[in-house]
């Protein structure tokens, strides 16, 4: 194994504990919420996305090319406006329970 | 460059911050532009640290513009009471995103260079759980949305089927890291790929769509993460493990929640002729 592979590997292995431990408390009612954050952070793809158009040639690998960008660029747009919504409703939940 | 992995390090950075705001009541609208941010970052350098020719940044600038405008406009627009269905939606192009991005970077690879490894194995895996999130997704927004029919559809041989289109893709994919060869073996696993996404949530029923589409949530970051291994962007690698590893923990603290196992949400009715809807 390279010693980049290796470095990688470590990488990977780190960000999984972090990626448990990160969210261990997180409460019922932010389930759906963390779900949806989540998969906006996943929308990182888009980096990968840029990089291998940036260094495609062809129509092919450009044609899809532009596919991952869009379908990207959807995930990471949609991911963290819809999160957003579903925040601003819990707080004005919250403020209408208040006044009540 | 270096500028580039340090921006790609803070980027990292702000996504845990992000996914700890999004842990807590408090903090969680915080998190969540917190992750936001990284993003940005992560994109902006991107953007402007690699030097395509015009064609290919044209490409990248539309492309951009044309995925913001339909991300925007339906997380706008989607009712407060349709949003589950429009995260497995946004699951799902993500998880496509990935496995086409991993076929990118395939069709560029010389035969020896697909012959290594952990890059035919980091490959596979992107294009086959990539594919399995993108059908899977779209079939669990088609049972929410109601135009699939929320009842678990299932068959007798169910099992059986599922576990030959499995069995396949494994088979396929030990072809591939063996030989190195055929960008249309590729594109085979792709398309059982897409196929076993579909098996595998037509017999769950809609009422456990919410652990479903978490469970194809972590799926799509292990698809981002595998994507990261085969072009060696730790930015990719750290973001799609992070989404991995807590949304299989979230999956099971869902499905915890419903007082039942995630086998039990996942497998209970396959293969099995119901007269009752269940679940």
């Amino acid at each position: 194994m390279t010693t980049a592979t290796l470095n990688f590997l470590t990488v990977f292995v780190l960000a999984a504990f972090v990626g448990i431990e990160v969210i261990s408390k997180v409460p019922t009612i932010l389930h759906t919420p963390l779900m949806s954050g989540s998969n906006a952070i996943h929308g990182i793809i888009l980096v990968g996305a840029i990089t291998v158009t940036a260094s495609t040639t062809g129509l092919l690998g450009e044609t899809l090319g532009l596919v991952a960008v869009i379908l990207a660029t959807i995930n990471v747009v949609g991911g963290f406006v819809v999160t957003d919504r579903m925040l601003e409703m819990f707080k004005t939940r919250r403020q209408t329970e208040v006044k009540k | 460059s270096n500028t580039l992995a340090l921006i790609y390090l803070i980027s990292a950075s702000l996504f845990i911050l992000g996914l700890k705001g999004l842990s807590s009541p408090k903090s969680a609208r915080r998190g969540n532009f917190i992750a936001a941010f990284g993003m940005i970052l992560a994109i902006a350098a991107s953007l402007t640290k690699i030097h395509p020719n015009g064609n290919q940044i044209t490409l990248i600038v539309i492309g951009v513009i044309i995925g913001s405008v339909i991300g925007g406009f339906s997380a706008r627009k989607v009712k407060m009471t349709a949003m589950p269905q429009m995260v497995a939606a946004f699951n799902g192009v993500g998880g496509g995103a990935a496995a086409t991005v991993a076929v990118i970077e395939y069709l560029r690879l010389s035969v020896a260079n697909r012959s290594v490894v952990i890059t035919a194995l980091s490959s596979i895996l992107s294009v086959a759980i990539g594919g399995i999130s993108f059908s899977g997704s779209i079939i669990a927004f088609a049972k929410l949305q109601e135009i699939l029919t929320g009842v678990p559809i299932t068959y007798k041989g169910e099992r059986f089927i599922n576990a030959a289109v499995f069995l396949a893709i494994v088979v396929i994919g030990i072809y591939l890291i063996a030989f190195g060869t055929g960008l249309a073996i590729l594109g085979v696993l792709l398309l059982l790929a897409i196929i076993l996404g579909v098996a595998f949530v037509l017999p769950i029923g809609g009422a456990d769509m919410p652990v479903v589409i978490s469970l194809l949530n972590a799926f799509t970051g292990l698809a981002v993460a595998a994507s990261g291994f085969v072009l060696g962007n730790t930015v990719l690698i750290v973001g799609g493990t992070l989404v991995g590893a807590s949304g299989t923990l979230l999956t099971k603290m869902m499905s915890d929640s419903m007082g039942r196992s995630i086998r039990n949400v996942l497998f209970a009715s396959v293969g099995k002729v119901i007269d009752q809807p269940s679940g």
